[in-house]
């Protein structure tokens, strides 16, 4: 667990690694960005917002790309050892799991266009927004360890995602009790359910960036034990 | 080797606590211990290259030691087979055992240890002799056949087990001279394997080879490590992380931190050695 002190011997290789982290604070600001405006065009029915995010998921990819490029030539070229390879190889992983986080955020966009103007009840809106504030804040959070190495947080950002998980199964069960109320509601409340879901899932990759976090300080795996069963669906 | 040479090699016991150290190194990599360092120090003059060096290396595997110009790693490499000796002015103080004996007393037969623990240079230096003559030699003068066919059977043999031999089977009477860099680096190989030692010293085998006669070496050594005991110094930590199941870096004359080559190059846990190998200090 040895952090690096000076810079390198060759510039223009601590130059592409401080390139590498700014990617990935840039491409984070991006998906946050998506993830706020999917659940705000999702709560305010607000279709203009929901196609933005749809068209900036091509932004997200492409700059996963342009990490994933990078990252490779770096390996090719440098041939990273100790901390720089953990940070490149954990770069990689981050840079996935962004991207991933960003299809979560396109997927909730599709379902509001598919939505449309059709009123649910505010209730089930608050409890997405909830969710969608503890995801976000996990999602930042866990951007802040991998960027500052803090492997004690890292640690506390994946205990905190089973409060997410509890969150997705209590909505979960709401939307069932809506669904069995009115058959007429299946259809929207699955599109809820599953915006609700891609929350939950944003939050899982929220957990993997704060394991890469803990790998990078620490060269190990983040192994927890956890008392929760996963969640449904 | 003669009867007087043998007379005059004295076994020497270990400590019952390097013993232990030996036997807990041993169970941790899970191999036993062929050679064990303790509290080595070497001076040339008044000048000290080497403080308090401990390190246990284990049978059959490569063990790599990287580090800076001038930070030991040859110097003790050299203690490891008396070539300090041939130093003028250089003092080694300290234990060295081979499997039990202390190679460092002064009674030690040192050219029945060289046969024991072979050495290959960084720059080829095959004798201004035929191939067969290089590889013939070793054996020849440590009296180890009784019959040309027996010492065909070693040159071959060895030669075989360097990768060489198909390449000169039919030249094996030319000079070792007129073969290629990487040739005469394999026939080198060929002749410290002659003599069947356990141990196989390497110092920088590789520095002055083109790519594919590297990948070759390495290759070979990879394949050498079933039946030896080998330390190779290297300047590239790519070949070491490449070749090596053990690695020990060196700083200023200390061995700074030694472990699994994997840890080493994935998670150092010396900050020197976390510098060293991503480039932050020369």
């Amino acid at each position: 667990m040895v952090e690096p002190s000076s810079e390198h011997i060759v510039s223009s290789y601590e130059d592409e690694l401080k390139e590498l982290a700014r990617l990935i604070s840039e491409m984070g600001g991006l998906v946050e960005q998506a993830v706020t405006n999917s659940v705000n065009g999702l709560v305010r029915m607000d279709d203009e917002l929901a196609r933005g995010v749809v068209k900036s998921d091509q932004e997200v990819d492409d700059m996963q790309r342009r990490i994933d490029d990078l990252a490779v030539s770096m390996i090719a070229r440098r041939q990273p050892m100790a901390s720089d390879l953990r940070q490149i190889i954990s770069t990689i992983h981050v840079a996935t799991d962004l991207e991933r986080i960003g299809d979560m955020a396109k997927n909730i966009g599709r379902r509001t266009i598919e939505i449309g103007d059709r009123q649910m009840s505010a209730q089930l809106y608050s409890g997405l927004k909830h969710m969608s504030e503890l995801a976000l804040r996990q999602i930042d959070r866990a951007l802040d360890v991998f960027n500052a190495r803090d492997e004690i947080g890292a640690v506390e950002v994946c205990r905190r995602d089973d409060e997410l998980d509890s969150l997705y199964m209590s909505l979960f069960r709401e939307f069932l009790t809506y669904m069995m109320e009115d058959p007429r509601n299946i259809s929207d409340c699955t599109h809820l359910l599953f915006c609700a879901k891609n929350l939950e899932r944003a939050g899982d990759h929220a957990t993997n960036i704060a394991e890469a976090a803990y790998y990078l300080k620490t060269g190990k795996s983040l192994v927890l034990e956890s008392d929760s069963m996963g969640t449904v669906g | 080797m003669d009867t007087t040479s043998q007379e005059q090699t004295k076994k020497f016991e270990p400590p019952a606590a390097t013993a232990a150290a030996a036997v807990e190194t041993a169970t941790q990599t899970g191999s036993k211990t062929r050679v064990s360092a303790r509290d080595v120090n070497v001076h040339y003059g008044e000048k000290q290259a080497l403080f308090d060096v401990s390190i246990d290396i284990p049978d059959r595997g490569v063990t790599a030691f990287i580090g800076p110009s001038g930070c030991g790693k040859s110097t003790f490499l050299r203690c490891l087979n008396r070539m300090n000796d041939t130093i003028e002015g250089c003092r080694v103080t300290g234990k060295i055992l081979l499997d039990d004996v202390d190679i460092a007393n002064p009674d030690l037969d040192v050219v029945e240890l060289r046969a024991r623990v072979g050495m290959v240079f960084q720059k080829p230096n095959p004798f201004p002799k035929s191939i067969y003559e290089n590889v013939a030699y070793g054996p020849r003068i440590h009296g180890m056949t009784s019959s040309k066919d027996e010492l065909d059977e070693i040159v071959y043999s060895s030669l075989r087990r360097a990768g060489l031999y198909e390449e000169v089977k039919d030249r094996l009477d030319q000079p070792g001279t007129g073969l290629s860099g990487g040739q005469q680096q394999r026939l080198c190989i060929a002749r410290a394997i002659a003599t069947k030692p356990e141990v196989l010293l390497m110092d920088e085998p590789c520095s002055a080879l083109d790519p594919i006669a590297t990948a070759i070496i390495e290759e070979l050594i990879d394949e050498l490590r079933e039946n030896f005991t080998i330390v190779i110094v290297t300047h590239s930590m790519q070949q070491a992380a490449r070749v090596s199941q053990k690695t020990a870096f060196f700083h200023l004359g200390k061995l700074i931190e030694e472990g699994p080559t994997e840890q080493i190059f994935t998670n150092p846990l010396d900050k020197k050695t976390q510098d060293y190998i991503t480039g932050r200090i020369g």
